[in-house]
């Protein structure tokens, strides 16, 4: 008997998300069937990472209403839901942006996800590309009602690649899923409980796996950063270009950020959920540590074109995407002569400064760097390098409790 | 032609009398009219011994904030660049580095900052934009220069004096406004 109804293909359940309907096969989450109407009504997602199994749970977030629990059982769900980790019922009502109830909830959530985050945005090198900042635009208060200090820890380098910044952690758990599932050995997680959740290597392990890198790209906040590119330049003020190369290790499809001619970072390329896409077959493309930290030079790639962007996001201001270039009446009006009085912003500039190419420089850019060394690179410090823990000194910027 | 006003006079072409072809009364006429001015109240004054008041909202030539140690305030954000409709402002960022603690406040600085002067409107939405209390439009104009390249204003140009090794530039610079009105950031 119970073979049998296994074998029928099941079918499909009908799900109504603020007022629209869609019919999803069973065993989808609220979440994706949300995001299969699109991104007007799908709940944000912090920790919540399609491509990673078991994620999702852990940040709230995408908490929802349930009107209707099903067809067979209409009482609704008496509180809110994380709506990545419901499964869908049949004959399910779900209200997520027309509750009111769930605007409160996820105002009330985005408060306390913020209440140890540093709000460093302006030195963050995630900023513009930052989920949580968007969380925090979209459904965020403008005052926090925080008065005490907040949870500050060392910055710590795990590895030669990844620069991990605890303070601005969320704790989603996405980067410990990538080690799981992507590399063959993990050598980071969380130590400590509560508060003290720290994410480290276990006695300063480095990560060195090939597929470690993609841990920076899941991170939805800046507490993972690319340190080959830090500090270098905005990420809207850089151009992204779909690219590709042939790699014994990975897909090789990345989008690469580059100023001019220079390769500033590579990273996967994302959806509109701010996820790795897939690739014609389904996969999602993680990319290796080879292509993404040592294929600095535009000539390593084959660029195909550049990568659309939401023109909602900062990353395209300034952007222009004309296709044919206005006419210019200065050669008309001076009879092919050349202006004696025009200025060549280089000669006179300091910035964008031909001789220095940040595209080569390990570390970050310090003032030597521009101003006659171009090879000068900055050791990734900040006010207190040793030990681990507390930063109870709190001497930096990730500490606004102090100066 | 139809005149645009009903102030337009034609022009009169009959023959001079005797009186006015002597030119002498007119000439006199017009310099009496002249010198009735001496004695009227000046409409100029002597710029630049003299200046005249600004307006409270008066947008002139930036100025980069330093914080009351005499660090800069700045942390090469990019937020008034990205802000700027005429895309005046660029800049580079680089990393404090042991030693520089008196220097810059925060971890990351603007180790090039531009703002190019024949492009800038004056808008003032890099101010607005600014997060760091880090941008300010002072009471001053850009000087004329007979270059272009006179007006690339650099950090020497742009940055506020030191506040304790030359208060008294500093607080000139600061002008008449105050620097952080009440209720003003949102840094605490």
């Amino acid at each position: 008997m119970a073979e049998e109804i296994k074998k029928e293909p099941p079918a499909n359940f009908k799900i109504t998300i603020d007022n629209i309907t869609i019919e999803v096969p069973p065993g989808t989450t609220i979440l994706n069937a949300a995001r299969m109407i699109g991104p007007e009504v799908a709940p944000p997602a912090m920790c919540y990472y399609s491509k990673l199994k078991d994620s999702g749970g852990k940040c709230r977030t995408c908490l929802v209403e349930v009107a209707a629990g099903s067809t067979a059982d209409p009482r609704p769900m008496p509180k809110l839901v994380a709506s990545c980790r419901t499964n869908v019922m049949d004959g399910m009502v779900v209200k997520n942006v027309t509750s009111e109830k769930t605007l409160d909830a996820r105002k009330g959530v985005v408060e306390f996800l913020l209440i140890n985050h540093p709000l460093d945005c302006p030195i963050c090198d995630q900023a513009g590309e930052c989920h949580l900042q968007d969380l925090s635009y979209e459904h965020g208060v403008v005052q926090t009602r925080y008065e005490f200090k907040r949870r500050a820890f060392v910055r710590e380098d795990i590895g030669p690649y990844i620069q991990l910044h605890m303070t601005r952690c969320i704790l989603c758990y996405r980067c410990v899923y990538v080690a799981d599932q992507l590399t063959d050995n993990r050598v980071h997680g969380i130590l400590d409980r509560g508060d003290h959740s720290d994410i480290s290597t276990y006695i300063s392990k480095a990560i060195e796996n090939d597929f470690s890198g993609n841990m920076i790209d899941v991170c939805p906040v800046g507490a993972l950063t690319d340190r080959t590119f830090r500090f270098k330049n905005r990420v809207w003020f850089l151009k992204p270009m779909d690219a590709h190369r042939d790699c014994d290790k990975c897909c090789g499809k990345v989008t690469l950020w580059n100023r001019g001619d220079e390769v500033y970072r590579v990273t996967t390329r994302k959806d509109q959920w701010g996820e790795v896409q897939n690739d014609e077959n389904g996969k999602p493309m993680w990319i290796c540590n080879n292509c993404r930290f040592d294929k600095k030079q535009t000539s390593d790639w084959v660029i195909e074109k550049p990568t659309s962007i939401n023109r909602h996001s900062v990353i395209s201001a300034n952007h222009y995407q004309v296709k044919v270039m206005p006419h210019d009446p200065l050669d008309k009006l001076l009879n092919g002569r050349s202006p004696l009085l025009l200025m060549d912003i280089h000669e006179e500039s300091k910035v964008n400064q031909q001789d220095v190419h940040l595209d080569e420089l390990f570390g970050p850019a310090t003032g030597k760097t521009f101003n006659g060394e171009p090879l000068a690179t900055g050791h990734n410090v900040t006010d207190i390098k040793e030990g681990v823990g507390a930063n109870t000194q709190g001497t930096d910027s990730t500490n606004p409790g102090t100066h | 032609m139809q005149a645009l006003t009903n102030r337009a006079k034609p022009v009169s072409r009959k023959k001079m009398n005797l009186w006015e072809s002597m030119y002498l009364p007119e000439i006199l006429r017009g310099m009496f009219i002249t010198f009735k001015h001496i004695f009227r109240k000046k409409v100029t004054i002597n710029y630049p011994e003299q200046t005249r008041p600004f307006s409270p909202v008066f947008r002139g030539l930036q100025i980069l904030n330093r914080d009351e140690e005499g660090r800069e305030n700045c942390t090469a954000c990019g937020l008034c660049a990205v802000a700027c409709p005429a895309e005046a402002i660029t800049m580079e960022a680089a990393e404090r580095q042991p030693g520089e603690e008196h220097l810059y406040r925060e971890e990351k600085y603007a180790a090039k900052y531009e703002i190019n002067m024949l492009r800038c409107i004056f808008c003032g939405l890099c101010e607005e934009a600014c997060p760091k209390d880090a941008v300010y439009l002072s009471e001053t104009f850009a000087p004329a220069n007979y270059q272009r390249k006179g007006f690339i204003y650099g950090k020497k140009d742009l940055l506020i004096p030191h506040p304790k090794e030359d208060p008294e530039a500093y607080a000139k610079a600061k002008g008449s406004r105050k620097l952080h009105p009440e209720g003003h950031g949102n840094e605490k």
